[in-house]
């Protein structure tokens, strides 16, 4: 059976601006179950931003194609929510109007009390509640504006939320705040997610499941590394967690080593460019007779 | 210490410049009647007779009492009041200034979405941009044949500039991100137009209007001169025909009053839709 949203032999080809083509990856192909949160991971320039637009339907690409809920995805719907990474806010609206916005265009048929309500419930789900949200976003702090932001997609429950490395411009300790309200807004809309990040301890932290793309150009989605760590997850606990290191060390040897040599390797004739999955987990007993996933199962110790 | 604030310390300078430059003006302007001793052959070509000569801050001030307590008189077609001649000149100006935002407006939106409109179109822009507005006189009192209606199409054609290139410029320059914002809403044409793009360049088309209301006023006056009738720019040259310099000096304080008003009208609108980012 197919996933939820099925990514199938995608391609990205820009001109290179000198008569030829450079292919930012090829034939990618993953899937994302209903309910889950994946995190895609590598470094600038794979290309994780282009699928991400493509999955928007803000960017068609050059070959493949997005299959959500049995579905091609073709332009920009209100199906799949995205939040950027500059917060993407309408400056002259305040807070609140900037998710009622959002709410008004999805409930065209929702009187405006109904909308503001609904509005002011998911403010207050990250945090912001009072005469905040009658302020404009020039007078918010960053973490808060991306707050709103956040709000504004999860308000919309769209099938999909698209997350664009959305804490990538935010200190630390903002960063660590709004991830336990994401994770908490999350938990409790069962929201599918797919979420760019630059940072392995948030992608561990939120994801489900970690794909890792090889440096671009020709970049691929190498590997699907399913994070073992129980939920509900705790920043402070999850590090006790003994597949923490196990799969923080994979995922810093693939980004520091492997994406560089595994870059660039053309697809082998027939095959899909489909991640091989990676399974880490120390708590289970080595002849587990459940687990029917194939292959490499790193063992890194 | 400071007693008075950075605005209160401005205003007091203000009043002491202009009380200043009134005394000095007064005082100047005995030394152009001390014309001394007239020869008999002055006396007899008139030379000493009444001369008109610039008129005393005082007598403007007289004058300007005069006309202002009752600016609204009628009293055939060479003499009405200042307000009448001020009314006719606001009519025209907005008359004319609100048909080329009705063109303009809408025009560049069009070109600023869409750069092969904007490409094609930008020469003929910048060919009749240039043009002084009364050049157009002539070809409009030909075709339109009436003189009002030329005033006004005068006005028209020399407000349309701002306002066509700075909403082209302002929807041309809507960061993409708000226009993804409005695609991943499923938000229709119009709605994208009206709820995105006008609000994100607002400022910008509302710099253009201001202009393009300045430029206008400007231009009143001079095409009021020359078709005549009624208007502001009409009783200045009325009034310099009658040697009346009073009411000259009078009209010009006026013109600056009814042009600064229009101005402050549209900096207050500015500052409605004016956003930070």
């Amino acid at each position: 059976m197919k996933p939820y949203l099925s990514i199938e032999k995608l391609t990205q080809r820009f001109p290179d601006g000198a008569g030829g083509d450079l292919t930012v990856f090829e034939d990618a192909t993953f899937g994302v179950e209903k309910g889950e949160f994946v995190v895609i991971l590598g470094h600038s320039g794979c290309g994780k931003s282009t699928i991400m637009n493509i999955l928007a339907g803000l960017a068609e690409p050059t070959s493949g194609a997005v299959i959500m809920d049995g579905q091609e995805v073709k332009g920009p719907s209100l199906e799949r929510g995205v939040v950027f990474q500059n917060y993407s806010l309408l400056p002259w609206l305040s807070t609140l109007k900037n998710v009622t916005f959002g709410v008004a265009a999805r409930h065209p048929n929702w009187n405006r009390q109904k909308i503001e309500d609904h509005a002011v419930k998911f403010l207050a789900m990250v945090g912001l509640e009072g005469d905040v949200i009658h302020r404009k976003p020039s007078q918010l702090s960053g973490g808060m504006r991306q707050r709103v932001s956040i709000a504004r997609a999860f308000a919309n429950h769209p099938k999909l939320m698209l997350l664009d490395e959305p804490f990538g411009a935010l200190d630390a300790l903002t960063r660590g705040t709004i991830q336990d309200e994401l994770l908490n807004i999350w938990g409790q809309m069962e929201q599918t997610v797919f979420m760019i990040t630059h940072d392995i301890d948030e992608a561990i932290l939120l994801a489900d499941r970690i794909l890792l793309m090889t440096n671009g150009p020709q970049a691929r989605v190498a590997e699907s590394v399913e994070i073992t760590i129980p939920r509900p997850r705790n920043r402070t606990e999850i590090v006790e967690h003994p597949n923490y290191y196990a799969i923080r060390n994979h995922l810093v040897q693939f980004l520091g080593k492997r994406s560089k040599e595994l870059a660039g390797q053309p697809t082998p004739a027939g095959q899909t460019n489909s991640p091989v999955s990676v399974r880490i987990d120390k708590t289970e007993t080595p002849d587990d007779p459940e687990d029917k996933r194939p292959a490499l199962r790193a063992v890194n110790s | 210490m400071k007693l008075l604030s950075l605005n209160q310390r401005a205003a007091l300078l203000s009043v002491v410049m202009l009380v200043v430059g009134l005394l000095i003006w007064e005082a100047a302007i005995p030394a152009q009647n001390a014309v001394g001793e007239l020869t008999e052959y002055e006396r007899l070509t008139g030379a000493g007779a009444a001369k008109a000569g610039v008129p005393p801050p005082s007598a403007v001030i007289t004058k300007a009492w005069e006309q202002l307590s009752n600016p609204f008189y009628d009293a055939g077609p060479n003499d009405k009041g200042i307000g009448i001649q001020i009314g006719y000149s606001i009519y025209r100006v907005l008359t004319g200034y609100f048909l080329a935002a009705l063109v303009a407006i809408p025009f560049g939106f069009l070109i600023g979405m869409s750069q092969l409109a904007y490409k094609a179109f930008n020469p003929f822009i910048q060919v009749l941009r240039p043009i002084s507005p009364l050049a157009w006189m002539p070809l409009a009192l030909f075709i339109i044949g009436d003189s009002e209606a030329s005033a006004i199409f005068v006005i028209f054609i020399c407000s349309i500039w701002p306002m066509l290139i700075n909403t082209a410029f302002g929807v041309a320059g809507v960061r993409e991100d708000w226009v993804n914002v409005a695609r991943t809403h499923e938000l229709g044409p119009f709605k994208t137009a009206f709820t995105v793009i006008l609000p994100a360049a607002a400022p910008t088309i509302v710099t253009g209007m201001r202009i393009s209301i300045g430029i206008a006023w400007l231009v009143i006056v001079a095409a009021e001169m020359l078709v005549g009738g009624t208007g502001i720019g009409y009783y200045v040259w009325n009034e310099w025909n009658n040697l009346d310099l009073t009411s000259v000096v009078f009209s010009i304080l006026m013109i600056g009053v009814v042009g600064m008003s229009l101005d402050a009208m549209f900096g207050l609108l500015q500052r409605r839709v004016a956003y930070v980012e």
